[in-house]
């Protein structure tokens, strides 16, 4: 008898607890008369408000049981008098869940139902009480944060040395300098110039690089009276294109030489763009090919493309794998940084060369730490040397 | 033996082609085997994969197109064969707009295989532009950027997506990679949102994804064709992958055989010109 | 009075310094102005596909008309726009999608689109064999050291080495893993001081040249 009555109780459930299930928003549950008297284990629910957000967030946490293993976790928040479901058929392992559905200083808690795998339900105690509240500073960030200071105020600083008239140094960077030679030897072949910058967009900062040699580039053609073809990937990025060798053509005194469809989109499609491009170099025959930009697994059939037609070629790009492609195939090639620094390298900006040491003394910060770091490590955690262990974790957490 | 070295130096690149074309399609029609050994970055993958419980969310991007299809395809299909098979939640996203239809050929043939139900154990967002916001922005929450399904409806409806709002949500995400897109994804999701992270990449971009390895910015490393094979032979499917190892094989020794014979030309090409110029 | 260049100054400047400082502050207002603004561009990126169909047309009606060289190429421009933009009005018209699988949207992508696209990526291997062919010349000690090392990592990444030469896939994971990681991590280290130098003279006004 006592069985049936059970059976009978579980029947219930089973038919009660997808009406449970439908309920949304604010509608009250009352469940606690259909649960199993006895909770094998304590699970015990914790709320707090969700650190370092924008608020409107309880995390709620609890602690996975090995005896429920496989069990779900269906979490209802408490809100005065209102119950309403936050997260249904959880799995217990996820030991977590974020409530983003409160208001900000007010209180609320929370309890699960716990099913278990021979479909039994129980009912937690209630979690303890919590507020949301909105963050003013991502603690989790301090270290980026200290970072961004740090090198916005190096970089002030040389700057403002710059301004104050302090000169400085910057290296020979043959691919910049050959630029002149390969506009001046399109010209003198009659053919134009082509600028391909590869297939990133606007937002990715070798893209802005290549914009910025492209000026230079278009400023020497337009005064050769060269024409130069820009086929592009992504239509913001030829919007851009257009509005810079305009700009240029307009400086070089040449704005009647500028023509606008000769910065053109090919296609936003990785193979079809090389096809597009291929296609054009066989046809138009440029004298020179300049590939700056972001390049992936098209690099070497562009580059070789241009060498197979006999064009003077200077590429650059960020992307390491595509290097080794480019250095077997171009004459000159920019490595990384290097294309980041053509602007300064071009224009010799006294303020802009300011920017280029204060990269190298964080470059020489950076080097000095990794070599303390390597000292550390071979004499703490390598040695075994106690304090030198110390000093080791301490630079890692710092880091 | 100078008129061999003559015609070794100035050889038509088209003959070239020709024995390349050849060595990728005998083996693919008489399809020797060779015992695959799986490489640490996989294994890693798949061990990440492997030691999520069943209900928890796997986020697949599919961040390439056709061109890249022959090496990351095999390993998104046994990527999904493994998620089904561990009951694990596939949530498909789309970054390079004609790569859509590969990943919904994919997880439709998958699915099939499994008799799994669409929106209740699996989802495929589709397509949205503007990647760098978009990674950045599911940070926050997924329905800014996807309101809608693929096929455009509500992904409310869906009873998959009911606990999925952002990272915090999803288990592991997992970027097949022909371009930049890996990059954001361990730049923004990765180190902004501690999104744990498994990388595929095709064979030539692989190598700029192995410092994130290395400093467990991602927790494994699929490259090209070769860690498809591996991933197949790992969940014990081998599949076209691993079909496709013997032409891999010998068209890497044939390019090791060119670059030997340049060698041999240009080392006997150098000590005739030496010879003329009086043995210098 | 901000006017010329001035403007689009301001507006880098301001917009950079906002979603920097919305980094660090998630309170209301800074936290939802960097998810609306991620909003708007993820919208204004979808429409400029419009802009890359506008210069595409515009180039080849321009060829077609002044009959330019090859412009019997901008008839198959028109062609295939044509029919990819019917096809996917009728597909999404007839069945709510036009990915569908049993559309003829999905026929062309399947029948020629993923051939061609095959093909062209396929072309990368004759490349590299005759890059290969061309470049990797001992030509001194470090491209010799090159050269040999190129031989050992397209061994050990291959099957066929595990089965013959099983030191040499061991060999290449060494090489990826701590001189090839060394050199790489340099670069990686150079580039993204670059990246932040590029970023602060944008956002401080110092680097004009993307304005012109």
């Amino acid at each position: 008898m006592k069985k049936l009555c059970y059976l009978l109780l579980i029947m219930l459930l089973v038919g009660a607890y997808p009406a449970l299930h439908a309920q949304t928003g604010t509608m009250p549950l009352d469940p606690d008369t259909a649960y199993s008297d006895t909770i094998p284990t304590e699970i015990v629910l914790r709320a707090e408000d969700t650190p370092n957000d924008a608020g409107s967030a309880i995390t709620v946490t609890w602690e996975c049981n090995d005896n429920l293993p496989s069990g779900l976790i269906t979490i209802v928040r408490i809100n005065g008098e209102e119950e309403s479901i936050v997260a249904e058929d959880l799995m217990l392992t996820k030991e977590q869940v974020r409530d983003t559905d409160v208001a900000d200083d007010k209180e609320y808690s929370y309890y699960g139902i716990i099913t278990s795998p021979d479909n039994k339900y129980y009912r937690t105690k209630d979690s303890n009480p919590a507020k949301s509240e909105a963050q003013w500073f991502n603690t989790d960030r301090t270290d980026s944060f200290v970072a961004v200071l740090f090198i916005t105020l190096v970089f002030v600083w040389f700057i403002q040395q710059a301004k104050k008239g302090k000169s400085f140094y910057i290296r020979k960077i043959n691919g910049l300098d050959a630029i002149e030679e390969a506009v001046g030897r399109s010209t003198e072949m009659g053919k134009p110039i082509m600028y391909i910058l590869g297939i990133g967009y606007v937002t990715d900062i070798p893209t802005i690089a290549g914009l910025t040699i492209l000026s230079r580039v278009a400023k020497k053609a337009a005064e050769y009276d060269t024409s130069v073809l820009v086929p592009c990937y992504d239509p913001v990025v030829m919007t851009t294109a257009q509005e810079v060798v305009k700009e240029s053509f307009t400086e070089a005194g040449r704005p009647d030489a500028y023509q606008k469809e000769d910065t053109m989109y090919i296609t936003q499609d990785q193979f079809g763009y090389a096809a597009g491009v291929d296609g054009m170099m066989m046809r138009e025959k440029p004298g020179a090919v300049f590939l700056q930009g972001l390049f992936f697994a098209e690099s070497l059939i562009l580059a070789e493309t241009g060498h197979s037609i006999g064009a003077i070629q200077i590429a650059g790009t960020t992307e390491t794998a595509q290097l080794p492609f480019f250095v077997a195939a171009c004459d000159y090639t920019l490595i990384g940084e290097e294309m980041m620094a053509a602007s300064v390298y071009m224009d010799k900006n006294p303020l802009m060369l300011g920017s280029i040491v204060a990269e190298d003394m964080v470059k020489v910060l950076i080097i000095v730490i990794l070599f303390i770091g390597l000292l550390l490590g071979i004499l703490g955690p390598g040695l075994g040397i106690d304090i030198f262990n110390n000093w080791f974790e301490w630079l890692i957490r710092i880091i | 033996m100078n008129d061999i070295i003559k015609k070794l130096t100035a050889i038509d690149r088209r003959y070239l082609f020709i024995i390349i074309a050849l060595v990728v399609v005998i083996p693919l029609l008489f399809k020797p085997k060779f015992p695959i050994i799986p490489k640490k970055p996989v294994i890693d993958a798949y061990k990440a994969v492997d030691s999520l419980s069943a209900g928890d969310n796997v986020m697949i991007s599919v961040d390439y197109d056709a061109a890249s299809m022959p090496e990351l395809q095999p390993f998104l299909e046994a990527l999904l064969r493994h998620c089904f098979k561990k009951e694990l939640n596939p949530i498909m996203l789309v970054q390079w707009q004609l790569g859509a239809p590969l990943g919904t050929r994919a997880m439709e043939k998958i699915a099939k295989e499994f008799d799994v139900e669409y929106g209740v154990d699996y989802i495929n967002l589709g397509y949205r532009p503007g990647y760098t916001a978009q990674i950045v922005g599911i940070g926050k929450e997924i329905r800014d950027y996807f309101i809608t399904d693929y096929k455009g409806d509500l992904i409310d409806s869906f009873s998959v997506m009911d606990d999925i709002h952002n990272y915090d949500d999803i288990d592991i995400l997992v970027g097949l990679e022909a371009g930049a897109t890996g990059n954001i994804w361990v730049q923004y999701a990765g180190a902004r949102y501690n999104q744990r992270i498994i990388l595929a990449l095709t064979a030539v971009s692989a190598p700029d994804a192995y410092f994130f390895y290395q400093s467990g910015q991602i927790e494994g490393l699929v490259g090209g064709m070769k860690g498809s094979a591996d991933y197949e032979t790992l969940i014990d499917h081998p599949d076209v992958a691993v079909a496709g190892m013997a032409a891999q094989s010998f068209v890497h020794i044939l390019i090791i055989v060119f670059i030997i014979l340049g060698n041999i030309a240009y080392f006997f090409e150098k000590r005739n010109k030496g010879k003329t110029l009086g043995g210098k | 009075m901000i006017k010329g260049k001035g403007i689009p100054l301001t507006i880098t400047f301001l917009t950079g310094v906002i979603i920097i400082v919305t980094f660090f502050i998630p309170h209301s207002p800074f936290g939802e102005f960097e998810q609306t603004a991620l909003r708007w561009y993820s919208i204004i990126a979808g429409f400029t596909m419009l802009l890359g169909v506008d210069s595409l047309l515009r180039s080849h009606i321009k060829k077609f008309r002044k009959k330019d060289n090859n412009w019997e190429y901008s008839i198959v421009v028109f062609i295939a726009f044509a029919v990819i933009v019917t096809t996917g009005i009728i597909a999404t018209v007839r069945t709510g999608n036009a990915f569908n699988t049993d559309t003829s949207f999905m026929y062309i992508y399947n029948h020629m689109i993923i051939p061609l696209q095959s093909t062209m990526f396929s072309l990368l291997a004759f490349f590299i064999a005759s890059a290969a062919y061309r470049a990797f010349r001992a030509r001194n000690t470090d491209a010799t050291l090159l050269l040999i090392t190129a031989i050992i990592v397209m061994l050990g990444r291959v099957p066929i080495s595990d089965r013959f030469i099983p030191a040499v896939p061991a060999l290449t994971e060494w090489i990826m893993s701590v001189p090839q990681m060394a050199a790489k991590r340099g670069i990686i280290i150079g580039i993204a001081l670059g990246a932040i130098g590029v970023s602060l003279r944008i956002i401080l006004g110092i680097e004009r040249s993307y304005l012109s």
